[in-house]
């Protein structure tokens, strides 16, 4: 019981932060301490086997696929405050709460009778009695199951694959467009120079320096120059001059 | 260890799962609530199987939990291809089959 005084708070501030999280990364690590700690309430309630399933099924699988499913998507992709229903948030609010209300107080007004336990039930160890029961009553469910996550996969693959519309280009193609660019637009047929290896800098940050001192915008990333982490010529021509200040010579 | 508390907390989880699903907005974190409202069943599973004495109520988690996998696999393959397609994954926007 003392692992359930501790865990109940944590388990719903977390499920509260799941309601308030702007980001939905953060929704789902709140989600992953909510998953954690009923594996541990599973296993205090002497289901060890859930216990397991519990962390490698729902935190282990679901969860990832969550997070990776948000990296496609983006992650940054946070929720949009504007309500297109009017007074859509207030209603299911109320709505929700009067549901838990109503819930909570039905539950504390039922008694229960007195706890069996699973002591009994348990005694040949809870996965051999687990499966027992899983092949010799709930066989038939358990083969439907199989054809359920059978199907699932397949809608999933169905779902996430894309067809190709058009024909992929071979090496040819490409080349002859590539020489198709440098004769229309004069784009140089050649690969991208590479960024700048000095005796001082040699990173993807540096950019090569063209023969007249300026830097060529060509050899660095895109993405690096727009995040303005790109080192800049004169820094570099800097520490030049400073080598050849006397007794920098090291 | 008694059984109420264990009730209660499963209540109050389903609960917010619950408003959850019913004021989020993306897609995926109302997927979510939707995890955390299976879950909560799950726990009031495992309670009533302990204190009924006999593990039917382990296995309905177990089943439970297997369906939910499936559910999330073609559930979150739905919403990028809605994605792929809307480049959203507000469930406000998804509204082209009303028209």
């Amino acid at each position: 019981m003392v692992a359930f005084w501790i865990l109940a708070p944590v388990m719903v501030a977390a499920a509260l932060g799941l309601l308030f999280a702007r980001k939905a990364v953060h929704a789902a690590l709140l989600l992953a301490v909510v998953m954690i700690s009923l594996a541990v309430l599973y296993a205090v309630q002497d289901a060890p086997f859930l216990f397991a399933v519990q962390i490698i099924v729902y935190t282990g699988a679901i969860l990832m696929l969550f997070l990776f499913v948000l990296m496609l998507v983006g992650v940054d992709a946070s929720d949009s405050v504007v309500e297109t229903i009017r007074g859509h948030r207030l209603f299911s609010t109320i709505a929700g709460l009067a549901f838990g209300l109503t819930l909570v107080l039905g539950v504390a007004q039922v008694s229960f009778g007195t706890v069996i336990g699973l002591d009994s039930a348990n005694k040949d160890g809870n996965v051999p009695s687990i499966a027992q029961i899983l092949f010799t009553r709930y066989v038939f469910a358990f083969e439907v199951t199989s054809a359920l996550l059978i199907t699932a996969a397949l809608g999933a693959m169905v779902l996430a694959h894309r067809e190709r519309l058009t024909p992929k280009p071979t090496q040819a193609q490409l080349a002859a467009q590539r020489i198709k660019d440098y004769a229309e637009h004069g784009k140089h047929p050649g690969p991208l120079p590479p960024p700048g290896v000095f005796a001082r800098h040699n990173a993807v940050d540096t950019p090569a320096l063209l023969p007249d001192g300026t830097a060529s915008e060509a050899s660095i990333s895109r993405v690096l120059a727009a995040r303005g982490t790109v080192k800049s010529a004169p820094d570099i021509a800097a520490d030049i001059n400073e080598l050849d200040t006397p007794g920098g010579d090291a | 260890m008694s059984v109420t508390p264990f009730i209660v907390l499963s209540a109050i989880l389903f609960t917010i799962g619950c408003v959850g699903v019913l004021t989020r907005r993306n897609a995926i974190v109302v997927f979510m609530c939707v995890e955390l409202m299976l879950n909560a069943s799950n726990l009031a599973l495992v309670t009533f199987s302990r204190a009924n004495g006999n593990l039917d109520g382990q296995i309905a988690a177990f089943f439970v939990m297997v369906v939910a996998a499936a559910e999330v696999v073609v559930g979150l393959a739905i919403i990028m291809t809605i994605f792929r397609s809307r480049r959203s994954a507000s469930v406000d926007d998804a509204s082209l089959l009303k028209y």
